[in-house]
């Protein structure tokens, strides 16, 4: 099993070019076919785990790592390619392939011309994600991390709706900045510390021993504060965290469906798992020192993002905010630094990912079979849908946090977890405040579902509503499954995540600064 | 020791042989026009000067690890890496262009001559890389200079190509005299013209005014050639006006050799120390014009609606980061941020090379000049346009192609030698480029085409020369080392 990381990125990358040569006909089906073998061999990873620990705490803790020297770029630093997983990335790999094998499906109705210029930058955009959630060295992380931009901004500047290209440009210069601010905060630490490398693990535990110098006459403790704030709001641009989100809207109801599910489903994680492996690991101390700022910021972000929700008319904008909200509660979760907390905010990006993917599937199947997505131009489509309304319902629920559906272990999870924090101060309060945002979750989804799927039935579209064609529902079923399984059986991942998680908060508890 | 037994300038020799086998070819039988061979022969002779290049590189000819640099001619030239390295840089992209010129001078009258003049001014540029001396300096800038200034006009029924020679021609000889002017002052002041005679007067310490006045001159004289402030203004003119090609060899090579001038003199003849003892304290005057030119090409590309005056005045934004590794030497820098100028530059070479030939190959389709003439362009030519994708992303310092290690290195070089707000503005500056590299690729990926775009040729060498760009840009992004060694490795040679 070794070079496994490198079969799944050398053949995503070959796939990719595969469907960019081909006719534009079988594009679709060809690309299906060719992210099986990637959905097979993370699954595969998944099966043969045996890790324990995090990777970036103790050596050897990352299963299936490679680590060979790349550049030397002259010699100040080495750069390696060392990619690996732990009980974090893995289940991300996992979500990755799924979701794109399933998004590619659902594109087959959509995505009517340049189709293999679509699938191709969808398999480009898989090897990124894949490299992001793999790669062990900053370097290599990077370039995977400014790589995911670009397929992303042609998919939705391309293939986008009507406001295509303000939203792309938007996406690409709002989250590059952000990028940089990261780098910035970063790369001072990396100058600060008598580290010759960017391995992460390298880096990671050079911090946690003290080893941190004076930088330009920046003490070390000013220093990791700085680096803290800069990572923070370049990965909360990512997330996005209030205020840094309104990218967002924007992006999501223009890109097309499957584009959107995939920036909801995995590169919004992108951002949590940054915050995870960044801030909350190499930096625990500013973490918990500044819990009380991070947890507002967590809260804030759950109750804006649901109320903004609740204010939209358009079904694809309701789903877009409420995953502003959902984040937040993956932030308060990172900050709690507890078991279940940090865990469970693990396992929130997982089920978060399956579910807004999920909801988004079904807003674009109904979609491109109304042709429009106005909650007011809709109404009692549940008779004429029926597969359909019942998965958006199920995803609802998801939502909604249903017991016995991956939502309701996240979120679960993250509640006892952030409760019982005893390093973030007023920890109940901060819950509570949360807690309250899946009230107006619901109540925003219960008004839409009931108003779009139930009732009499109108529809203000010249468009005959139908049910949708066995590959668009397709995809939706295999989902739902997936979020329930999960529900079920939330240690299939949850245990791993749970390994990986201990360290840090060890880590923490032995140099944390305490509250 | 097998390298030493070809002369150590046989890449030069070669270009200019070349450049004479060129003009015999084109008279043989006049009248019949053979561009095929005539750009055969120009690419081949280039081809050859780079491998030879390459090969002495490779072996270590007048480095270090073999017995350090050959002098030639009572110490006028010299071979050593840093020569080396800027002579790849020039065959390289003399051979891209030579290739490529092939579609584009095809109905133009005089192409044998365009082809020698070529290969002449990438002569006069890789003696510059050579030039130990004022005089030889001075010479090989001439060299370089004057069939340049016949390259831009090469369009002569053009009004705007006659125009744009004009200018370079004016602004070049006004440059070229404030250098004499420069090199003279420095002669009076230390009776020395060698480079290396030249430090010996300068850590004397004698006539620190008049050779710190003399040193400003020369930079100015550094500057016009490199199109950096305050001596840029000409090049926007003369890259829009020149045929493509020429504004290619000219804002990659010429560049690049005015730049191993500019490193060579300064760093060889005005040691910062002594050179600080006197009161000319070059480094902070080469950061104050490496900040204004970085933010000036900048703003100045971003409203732009030419696309090639937008490459023009990005090429100015270039010039400033490359002098970040010169101004950083005031530093405790041990090397790395002067080599890390020269990776920029060989990059360069490859990535702005490329973007200026799809210019071309614009020019070419007959496609138009602004942004909004490239609109959907990608629909009718894909292998093309994602060429230029990837020059531009790299330009910006998107990490998909090389561009992105050069900046990195010249910022991580520039923390460690202590100016880590040089690595600021280059961070910002960067930032910045993403804006208008990125309205290239939204035309010619994301915007409709108009109905009457057509492209109707797929002209061989203009393909072949930017596809060949691309990939060596991208390529280099997995495999720097080769390159970053040896720049680094001839950049602590000379310091």
């Amino acid at each position: 099993m070794s070079f496994v990381i490198e079969a799944l990125l050398a053949g995503t990358l070959l796939s990719a070019f595969i469907v960019l040569l081909a006719p534009d006909e079988v594009a679709g089906k060809l690309a299906f076919v060719l992210t099986l073998p990637q959905l097979a061999g993370s699954l595969l990873m998944w099966a043969a785990f045996e890790a324990n620990g995090n990777a970036l705490l103790s050596d050897g803790a990352a299963a299936f790592q490679t680590q060979v020297p790349w550049l030397s770029l002259g010699g100040l630093y080495d750069l390696q390619w060392h990619v690996g997983v732990d009980g974090i990335s893995l289940p991300l790999i996992v979500l990755t392939t799924l979701l794109t094998s399933l998004a590619v499906l659902s594109a087959w109705t959509p995505i009517d011309e340049r189709q293999s210029q679509f699938y191709g930058l969808m398999l480009l955009m898989e090897v990124s994600l894949i490299g992001v959630f793999a790669a062990l060295d900053f370097f290599l992380w990077f370039v995977f991390w400014e790589f995911v931009l670009i397929p992303m901004y042609f998919l939705i500047g391309i293939w986008g709706g009507p406001n295509r290209k303000y939203a792309a440009i938007k996406f690409f210069v709002y989250t590059n900045v952000a990028s940089l601010v990261m780098f910035i905060g970063f790369m001072a630490l990396v100058f600060a510390l008598p580290v010759s490398s960017f391995d992460l693990p390298t880096i990671a535990q050079a911090l946690h021993a003290g080893q941190l110098e004076t930088f330009y006459g920046i003490a070390p403790d000013t220093l990791k504060l700085l680096a803290f704030v800069a990572m923070f709001a370049g990965f909360a641009v990512k997330v996005p965290v209030v205020p840094f989100h309104t990218w967002l809207p924007d992006a999501h109801v223009e890109a097309p469906t499957p584009v959107s599910v995939m920036l909801a489903g995995v590169l919004l994680k992108m951002g949590t798992y940054a915050l995870l492996r960044f801030n909350f690991t190499m930096l625990p101390d500013i973490a918990q020192q500044n819990a009380r700022i991070i947890a507002a910021f967590a809260v804030v972000s759950v109750i804006y993002g649901a109320m903004l929700a609740l204010a939209q008319r358009d079904l694809k904008r309701i789903v877009a905010y409420s995953s502003v909200s959902s984040m937040g509660y993956v932030i308060l979760g990172l900050v709690a630094y507890t078991e279940y907390g940090m865990g469970g905010a693990t396992f929130q990006m997982l089920s978060h990912g399956l579910i807004s993917g999920l909801m988004f599937m079904s807003v674009g199947v109904i979609y491109n079979v109304a042709h429009t997505r106005m909650v007011g131009d809709l109404s009692g489509i549940a008779d004429r849908m029926p597969i359909t309304a019942a998965v958006f319902v199920a995803a609802a629920f998801g939502y909604m946090g249903l017991p016995l559906m991956s939502g309701f272990a996240g979120e679960f999870f993250v509640f006892v977890g952030s409760f019982g924090s005893t390093t973030l101060p007023a920890a109940p309060l901060f819950t509570g405040a949360a807690m309250f945002g899946i009230v107006i979750v619901a109540g925003y989804l219960l008004l839409a579902m009931q108003r779009v799927l139930f009732g009499p039935f109108r529809a203000d579209t010249e468009h005959d509503i139908v049910p949708a064609a066995t590959h668009d529902v397709v995809p939706l079923v295999a989902l739902v499954l997936v979020v329930i399984a999960l529900g079920v059986a939330p240690d299939l991942f949850f245990a791993m995540i749970r390994d990986a998680v201990n360290p840090v908060l060890d880590v923490a508890a032995s140099i944390g600064g305490g509250a | 020791m097998a390298a030493t037994e070809l002369p150590t300038l046989t890449p030069q020799l070669l270009l200019a042989l070349t450049a004479l086998l060129v003009m015999v070819v084109d008279t043989l039988r006049p009248g019949t026009r053979r561009v095929g061979v005539l750009a055969g022969v120009a690419a081949s002779g280039a081809l050859a000067a780079l491998g030879t290049a390459a090969f002495f590189l490779a072996s270590g000819t007048g480095q270090p690890s073999t017995g350090g640099a050959f002098t030639e001619f009572g110490g006028a030239l010299v071979v050593d890496g840093m020569s080396l390295f800027f002579t790849v840089i020039v065959a390289a992209v003399t051979a891209l262009v030579a290739v490529a010129s092939y579609d584009y001078v095809r109905d133009e009258p005089h192409v044998g001559m365009y082809f020698s003049l070529v290969l002449l001014a990438a002569t006069g540029m890789s003696l510059m890389a050579s030039a130990n001396s004022l005089a030889t300096i001075f010479v090989a800038l001439e060299l370089a200079s004057l069939p340049s200034y016949a390259l831009v006009a090469y369009l002569k029924t053009n009004r705007g190509s006659v125009e744009a020679g004009l200018k370079y021609f004016i602004v070049g000889a006004i440059a070229s005299s404030i250098f004499a002017f420069g090199a003279s002052l420095v002669f009076a002041a230390t009776g020395a013209l060698a480079l290396p005679a030249i430090a010996d007067a300068v850590a004397s310490g004698s006539n620190p005014g008049l050779l710190a006045l003399g040193g400003l001159l020369l930079i100015a004289g550094f500057a016009y050639k490199t199109a950096s402030v305050p001596f840029h203004f000409w090049a926007p003119e003369a890259y829009e006006g020149a045929p493509a090609p020429i504004s290619a060899f000219l804002s990659s090579a010429s560049k690049a050799a005015g730049f191993v001038v500019a490193i060579r003199t300064l760093v060889v003849a005005f040691p910062v120390a002594d050179a600080a003892a006197l009161g000319f304290d070059w480094p902070l005057v080469l950061a104050a014009l490496a900040v204004v030119t970085m933010t000036l090409g900048n703003f100045a590309a971003a409203t732009q609606e030419n696309v090639k005056r937008m490459l023009a005045y990005s090429s100015v934004g270039h010039a400033g980061y490359v002098l970040i590794g010169l101004a950083a030497l005031g530093g405790d820098a041990d090397g790395l941020v002067l080599g890390a100028s020269m990776m920029h530059l060989f990059v360069y070479g490859f990535m702005n090379t490329g973007a200026f030939l799809f210019v071309a190959l614009a020019e070419h389709w007959g496609v138009g000049r602004t942004f909004e003439d490239y609109n959907g362009l990608a629909t009718r030519a894909p292998l093309a346009c994602a060429a230029m994708a990837v020059f531009m992303f790299s330009l910006a310092g998107l990490p998909i192609g090389a561009g992105f290690l050069s900046k990195y290195v010249l910022l991580a070089g520039a923390v460690d030698a202590g100016y880590w707000w040089l690595g600021v503005f280059l961070l910002v500056n960067s930032a910045l480029s993403l804006y208008y590299y990125s309205r290239v690729v939204k035309a010619m990926w994301i915007e409709e085409p108009a109905n009457d775009l057509a492209v109707e040729s797929r002209p061989v060498g203009l393909y072949a020369a930017v596809v060949v760009a691309a990939v060596v840009t991208v390529a280099l992004l997995v495999a720097f080392d080769p390159v970053s060694d040896t720049a680094v490795r001839a950049a602590q040679a000379l310091l």
